[in-house]
Order: structure tokens, then sequence, then C-alpha cells
């Protein structure tokens, strides 16, 4: 049952917010209640799409009404580094007709005219509300394709209205456990693969780590699932170690893939210098303490230094620009106190942060990076951001597409830094990339010209 | 011509169609103070905002009832409820459009009764409209949405009266136009002396502009007593097949005659609008639309060399593409496939070799080798497997600037098109020919004299 799996994943012993829970609040899931005419962000699906769709060489079949897929296909920047299946739209788009009578059979024509034409490696089934709603049994169906047709289709039970994106992301992680990870073995292991967990690869991050890792002998043997391979992610289970980036949503995941293969996890980051750092050095540690050559950890150190080292040379003539500008932070979990500290180190000030999704923990430590004074806030209403980015308070506001128009239309400069951005922040690369952009962002001569009054005002 | 068939596969590839209830919000982000809402989960909301945001670059209030399992389960009228009454508190709408979506007409919401009972329940609400539209995402497309919003607008607002206004008129205006569409077709009709109420008018809210405030609904679009004003209006145009419904129940309501006009691209729909107008009107063209149409008909005379002979291959919602092709093929292209989005009484007078209800997998399969391809965004991939440029056209347009701000109906928007399709056709031929020096071009030819 849905409920019982929604239920499980709820109750998530690994994660922070769950433990400060009492046993009453903990039954009550984390899904928190969405606010009728004031809520904002994707549903279940679109958070179960977000985690499986960027398995590259994989067809993905929407079974539903065109809302799902029509209005949705191929809007995110996950990017490939071989195959494009993965962007193609795929959907029944379903008629008044299958509403009526049941929509198994088309669903099960359509699975077969996928394989037919495209042969991927497997097929992902979403289920959505409606398809739900009329009954449509997706994993009977793609239990009998599977046997049929000779070839893995995978149902993903998330339709939107079981609630948030963060919940589709769990139940995504539950699918690639039950259907995906362990169902193959690898031809050769080592003593240095480890998975990622958590990067999407969105507007091709992961490209920015893989080269760090490959300069100390680490092998990505799954990246769940930034530019991934079916093939890739079926032997991840073979992996040493298992570094989970910037999302709490696929801790259950990890601490199950440890649970069930013994794989040591912990929750990293590569945004920002002192994390990518802290995050190459624990990597180093957990793998050569789980058999890896000793010399691993000096290594890394060196690497570490020395591109530690490339940046602030990188970053030295932006960040004499850059010194005293100040920066409103719109963002979430883990990203809000890891910005943080990369925007200090090119001498800006951060005037505020938003903390949603951000465990105590987090919330903790943006105060202690920001100081007495600063906003710290679980959200603002886009009327009071217009008012104090209006009257000068930022000099920036980053954050993410949904609030941009906030900043444009108060004339103040704005850079995405949530997934839809066009640029890749991550690793020590990312960084330097990032405080260019907003350098960038600032010194554009426009803002003076859309600030000055029109000539029928002075 | 081949007869439009719905298609006959069970896997839709590359969509083309979007979903009934984008639409019907798309024509309440016409109306000025309003907050349109999905009645569905939260999702049906946030996949059509970004898409709305991405295409029009602007800020699109857009709100969800935000259903979940248990209320999907024991009914939405609370969620309903909770929505217009969180929404009206905050944003302090005008007007809260309110369409439904897969999810609600599943499990059969009778929104109607709902509203009625959240009406006596909330006397605060009382200077809020509360316009409901049916928009099943499992019935149709953008203009099916676009269509039911419009009727359920004049259904709501507009009574009859005895009253007319011999200068004003109605426009309908199908979600096939462009905000600078619409500000075109309003210049040209202001040109005769008339007044003209548009309805919806994007062209007021998502044409891209600054205000000095933050406002949380649509700044702009057609006023709520516009739309009352409508009764008195001495004749509809009404622009689009998709708008012949409203147009008729404001002329079954309130006696306003309707006339239709299935495009506004090309010299001839645009000579029968003028002649309209000028009928209406009782004046004759002014001097400004008379130098338009002399620059239409010079540019149909630069441009025609390179249209002709050429092939192209078209999808889109109907109504556009039945512009476009048969814009296409009077300059001398021929149209190879149309591929429409949905089914459409448009899909009857579309002008290509074959028409297909279907998606952009669709377009491609049949395109065969033509120079070049009409699509949304998506069909920028389409293209370049087949070689060929693309002229972007419908929604969403995502990865170039200023969707809004395109030009395609009047003597001047048809000039527009003109030079921008055959500057695609230059520059690929460009590509194909450098090394011949500009053979088929005879401006090269008079420059090499």
């Amino acid at each position: 049952m849905l409920t019982d799996r929604i239920q499980t994943l709820f109750d998530e012993p690994a994660c922070a917010h769950n433990r400060a829970k009492d046993d009453k609040t903990r039954r009550a899931g984390c899904g928190k209640q969405l606010t009728p005419g004031a809520a904002a962000g994707g549903c279940a699906f679109d958070g179960a799409k977000i985690v499986l769709q960027p398995i590259t060489d994989c067809a993905h079949l929407v079974h539903g009404p065109i809302a799902c897929e029509g209005n949705s296909w191929d809007g995110r920047h996950a990017a490939s580094s071989g195959p494009m299946l993965y962007r193609t739209g795929l959907t029944t788009d379903l008629s008044e007709l299958d509403v009526i009578y049941g929509g198994e059979k088309k669903l099960y024509r359509a699975i077969k005219e996928v394989i037919s034409r495209f042969d991927p490696p497997a097929v992902f089934v979403y289920q959505t509300c409606v398809t739900a709603l009329v009954g449509d049994d997706i994993v009977k169906v793609c239990k009998a394709a599977s046997e049929r047709l000779n070839k893995p289709v995978i149902p993903v039970v998330s339709p939107g209205f079981v609630g948030k994106k963060n919940l589709g992301t769990k139940l995504a992680g539950q699918v690639l456990l039950d259907y995906v990870i362990g169902t193959e073995e690898p031809e050769t292991v080592t003593s240095t693969d480890i998975n990622i967990i958590g990067d999407y690869n969105v507007a091709g991050e992961l490209w920015l780590v893989k080269p760090l890792l490959e300069k100390l002998g680490i092998r990505v043997l799954a990246s769940i699932t930034g530019d991934a391979r079916y093939h890739d992610i079926t032997k991840a289970h073979r992996a040493r170690v298992n570094i989970m980036v910037c999302s709490q949503a696929l801790l259950s995941l990890a601490r199950k893939m440890e649970e069930r293969w013994g794989i040591p996890y912990f929750e990293g980051s590569f945004y920002g210098v002192s994390d990518t750092s802290h995050s190459l050095r624990t990597l180093a540690k957990m793998l050569v303490e789980r058999g890896a050559p000793a010399d691993l950890i000096q290594r890394t150190e060196t690497l570490i230094a020395e591109e530690e080292a490339r940046v602030w040379r990188k970053l030295a003539p932006i960040t004499a620009r850059l010194t005293g500008k100040k920066v409103l932070l719109y963002t979430g979990g883990v990203k809000s106190w890891s910005v943080i500290s990369a925007l200090q180190d090119a001498g800006m000030i951060v005037i505020g942060t938003s903390v949603r999704k951000a465990t105590k923990g987090d919330k903790e430590r943006a105060r202690e990076l920001l100081g007495e004074g600063a906003l710290i806030f679980e959200t603002m209403p886009q009327t009071e951001m217009y008012g104090r980015l209006k009257s000068g308070e930022a000099d920036i506001l980053l954050s993410g597409g949904r609030t941009q128009f906030v900043a444009l239309k108060a004339k103040v400069p704005w850079l995405d830094i949530n997934q839809e951005s066009r640029d890749a922040y991550a690793g020590y690369e990312g960084i330097v990339t990032l405080i260019g952009n907003i350098d960038r962002a600032i010194a554009n001569p426009i803002w003076s010209q859309v600030r000055a009054p029109a000539p029928w005002e002075a | 011509m081949d007869t439009p068939s719905p298609p006959r596969k069970s896997c839709t590839v590359n969509p083309l169609k979007l979903s009934p209830s984008l639409g019907g919000a798309m024509a309440f982000l016409g109306i000025d103070g309003s907050m349109p809402m999905l009645h569905g989960a939260q999702g049906c909301t946030a996949f059509g905002l970004v898409l709305l945001v991405r295409h029009f670059r602007e800020m699109v209030p857009f709100q969800t009832t935000a259903m979940n399992e248990v209320t999907t389960i024991l009914g939405g009228a609370d969620n309903l409820e909770q929505a217009i009454v969180n929404v009206t508190g905050r944003a302090h709408p005008k007007v809260v459009g309110i369409c439904t979506t897969g999810l609600t007409e599943t499990r059969g919401e009778d929104v109607r009764g709902d509203l009625k009972a959240i009406r006596a329940k909330h006397p605060e609400l009382n200077g809020t409209a509360l316009i409901y539209a049916q928009t099943p995402d499992y019935q149709g497309g953008i203009e099916d949405g676009w269509s039911a919003a419009v009727l359920a607008m004049i259904d709501e607002l507009v009574e009859p009266e005895p009253l007319r206004d011999p200068k004003q008129i109605n426009i309908l205006a199908g979600s096939q136009l462009t905000p600078a569409d619409i500000e075109e077709i309003r210049e040209i009709v202001e040109a005769f002396g008339l007044i003209p109420i548009i309805l919806p008018d994007i062209s007021g809210s998502l044409d891209g502009h600054v205000e000095d405030r933050w406002v949380g609904t649509t700044s702009g679009g057609t006023t709520i007593d516009d739309i009352r004003r409508m009764s008195r209006s001495v004749a509809t145009l009404a622009i689009g097949r998709q708008m012949e419904k409203p147009a008729r129940l404001l002329e079954r309501r309130c006696g306003v005659s309707a006339e239709i006009f299935s495009r506004l691209t090309g010299l001839g729909p645009c000579d029968t609008f003028v002649e309209v107008l000028m009928r209406i009107s009782g004046k004759s063209a002014p001097a400004s639309i008379r130098r338009q149409r002399s620059r239409l008909i010079d540019a149909m005379l630069d441009g025609h060399f390179y249209f002709g002979g050429k092939k192209v291959a078209a999808a889109a919602d109907p109504d556009l593409l039945l512009g476009l092709s048969r814009f296409m093929s009077e300059m001398g292209t021929r149209v190879t496939c149309a591929v429409s989005a949905t089914t459409s009484p448009a899909l009857a007078d579309i002008a290509a070799e074959r028409v297909l209800v279907g998606d952009l997998d669709d377009v491609e399969q049949h395109a065969g080798d033509c120079d070049l391809l009409i699509a949304n965004t998506h069909g920028r991939r389409v293209a370049e497997r087949l070689g060929v440029p693309l002229y972007c056209a419908g929604m969403p347009i995502t990865d170039r600037l200023g969707a809004g701000a395109r030009l395609s109906v009047g003597y001047r928007g048809t000039r527009a098109l003109i030079f921008d399709i055959a500057n695609l056709f230059i520059a690929a031929d460009e590509g194909h020919t450098h090394t011949r020096h500009g053979q088929g071009d005879p401006h090269a030819t008079l420059a090499a004299c």
C-alpha cells in the first residue's frame, strides 16, 4: 500500500528533522499540510521525476492526462554526456474514454510501443493523480510488461496528490532500491568505488566534481542520478562509500543501502570552497577506512591545497570589487550556509537568508555565520522582499527562478542559484563561476539607466 | 488532403498539446486584477506556472487549491473555500478564475454548488468575482480551456441591455494571439474611431512592463466593468475559431451580432477585417492603414522569391496552424504536413497536403524533405534532426526572448512575418549555396550587373 510506504519513508531514523520530533509529530509525517491558495512548488510526481529522469538512457513514460507531461516535459537542464532518450516526452495522454474505461490496456500498448521503437535498457512508468483515482494498477501492468516484453519496466507510484515534491523524491529513492540497485553485478570493483547520491547534473554540475575525483583515482561507480546510465545504477550496491549531496530527501536511500549492503554514507556538499574540501577529505578518510590505499589521504590534501590556491588566485581581482556588497539569499536546506561561507569568503555581506527545509543544525550554523542583526527567516512574503530590495537593503538577490521577478521588477540584480540555473556552481571551478556571475550581474551598466527617472518625472 | 484522424498510437511522443486547464488560466491572466487558480493538486499549478514564466518571462500570479489524497476522497469543497479566502485576504484580486483539472473532474466535483455555498458563508467576498471554467485535462488542449474560460466570463458577467454604444465593438481574442498581436488589433480598430473591448486582453498584463509597486495579481487586462459593458457593443469580432462559442453566447444573450475571423494573418483576411471595420464605423480606411497595406504588398513582392517553391512542415494549435499554413501557402510555399495539437473545426480550412492531429514526433516522421519547420521551442531538436531552420511559433517559446512581442497579425504583422521567415530561408540558402555566388537571389544578380 502506498500509504504504508509513505509512512515508512517519513519515519526516517537518520533524518535530523525526524530525530528532533516527539513520537506524535513523527507519526504525523513530514508532509506539512499545504495551504490552499498559498502553496507553491511541485507535487510528488514532479519530485519522483526529478530524481529518476536524469537516468539518460531510459524511457520515462507518464501515465496520465496531458497536463502532467505536456506542460512540463524537457523543462530541466539535467545534462547528459551521451544518451538523449530521457529528454523525449512520453505519455499515454489519456482521453475522456480512457478515464471512463480505465487506461491499463492503453498503458500496456504504450510500453510496448516505447520498447519496440527505442529499445531502452529499462522503462520507468509514472503514476499520476487521474490514473491513481480511476484505479489503474500500474504495478500490475509493469509486471506483466516486464515478463512478456523481457525488459525491466519499473512502476513509479508517486501520484501528485500524495504530497509535495520532497515526498516524491523519497518515493523515487525507494523505487531505485526496490527495482534497480543490486540487480546486476559489476565486472570489476576497486577499493575506491563510490556513489554520488542526490546530484542530478543540473547544468553539468557533476562534471565539475568528477574530474577532482578522477585525479584522486576515485571511481564513481554510480551517479544517482546525474548523467546516469541504467546499468551503472543496478551495480551501485558494490560501492565502498556513498556521498549524499545537498538533499535530505534521499537520506532513506543512503541509510537503507548501508543496512542492506553495508555501505557507509555521509552528507556532503560541493557548494563552496570549504565544503568541497571537506567532502573530499571525508571521502578519502572513509575510503581508507574501508581498505583504500592509505596514501589517498595525503594525495587528497595535496589536491585540496592546489585547488584552493588556484581558486583564491582567480577570485582575488573579483573579490576586490565585491567587498562590502550586500546579498539577500533565498534558498533552502544545506545550501543556506554552504553558500553563505562562499559569499563571505569573497568579501560580501549576507544581510539575510531563508532557512526553508533546513535542519535545526543548519539554522544554528547560519546564525553563527551571519551574526546578530541578520535576517534569518523561513519564508518572506513577496511584497516584503520587494520592499526591502526596492529600498536598497541588498545589492543582489540570489534565489530560484520563482522569485526572480521580485528582484527584477524592483530593478535590483538577481542571480539564479537553484536547479534551473544555466551555469554550474559546484566544486572549486563552480564557485569561481558563481562569484564571477555575481560580479557581472552587479556591475552591469543597465542598473543606473533603468533606475533613472523618465523625462516626464525629472 | 488527408482527413484529420485522431492519433492511433497509444504513446504520445514529444507532446505538442498543452493542457486545457493551462489555457483556462491563461485566459484569466487577460483580466485586470485577476488571480487564476487551478482546482487540483499543487503540481498542476506548478508545472503551468513554470511554463508561463519561462514563456512570457514575467511574474505570473497563479494559485492552487492544493488537493491531496484525503481531500480527493472526501471532496474538494473545503480546499476551494480555503484557497479563495486565503488568496482574497492576501492579494485582494477583483477576479478569482477557477479552472478544474483532470483530478477534480475525474472525481466529479460540484464546483458550482460549492461556490454558491462559499458565497453564502463569506460576505467578505462580495466584491470579488468568482468565475468558474470547466477544463478537464483529458479533453482538448489549450484552445479548449481558453474558450471555456472566456465563455464562463461572459456567462457570469454579461447581462442583456437595450442600450447600444454605436462606437463600441467587442473583440474576442483567441489564445493564438500574442500581447503584441492584441495591441496591433487595438490600434487597427481605433484607427476607425471605434472603441474596442478586448476579451481577454493579455496585452495589458503579459506585455512585459514594470510597475512602481508590487502587485500580487495581474496588473492590466480587461476590467470587470468593461466585460459587463460588452452587452452594449454594436458588434463582436471573434478572432480564431475557438472564439466562436463565446461570440455566439454574446449574440444569443445580448443580441450583439458576431463575425468570426479564422485568422488575421495574410492580405486577404486583413482586407476582410478592414472592410468590416469600415462598415461598422461608416468611415473609410484612414491614411495610416492604407500605407500599411501598401507596405505589406511591397513586402509580398520582395519576399515571394524566397517563399516560392519551398516546402514547410508545421505543428501548432489549430487556429495558429490555420493562420500560418494558409499564409505560407498564399506566399507560394507548399505546406507538406500540418500537425495540430487537438481537433477543431479549424482543421477543415488548413492549407496542407497532409493534416494530422498528433504530436511533434508525427511532424518529424511526416516532414519529408521540407525546407522549414514551424513549431514551438520543443521543435528545436526536431528541426536539428531534420537539418532545417525552425520558425518558433506557439507555446512554449522558452529558448528565445520576446515570445510576447512576436507580431503576425494585421498588415504590419503579416509584413513582419514575411521578413522573419524569408530571412530564415535566406540564411539557410546562404549556408547551402555560398559557393555558388548567391544564385537564386535576384538582388545578388542585380548587384553583380
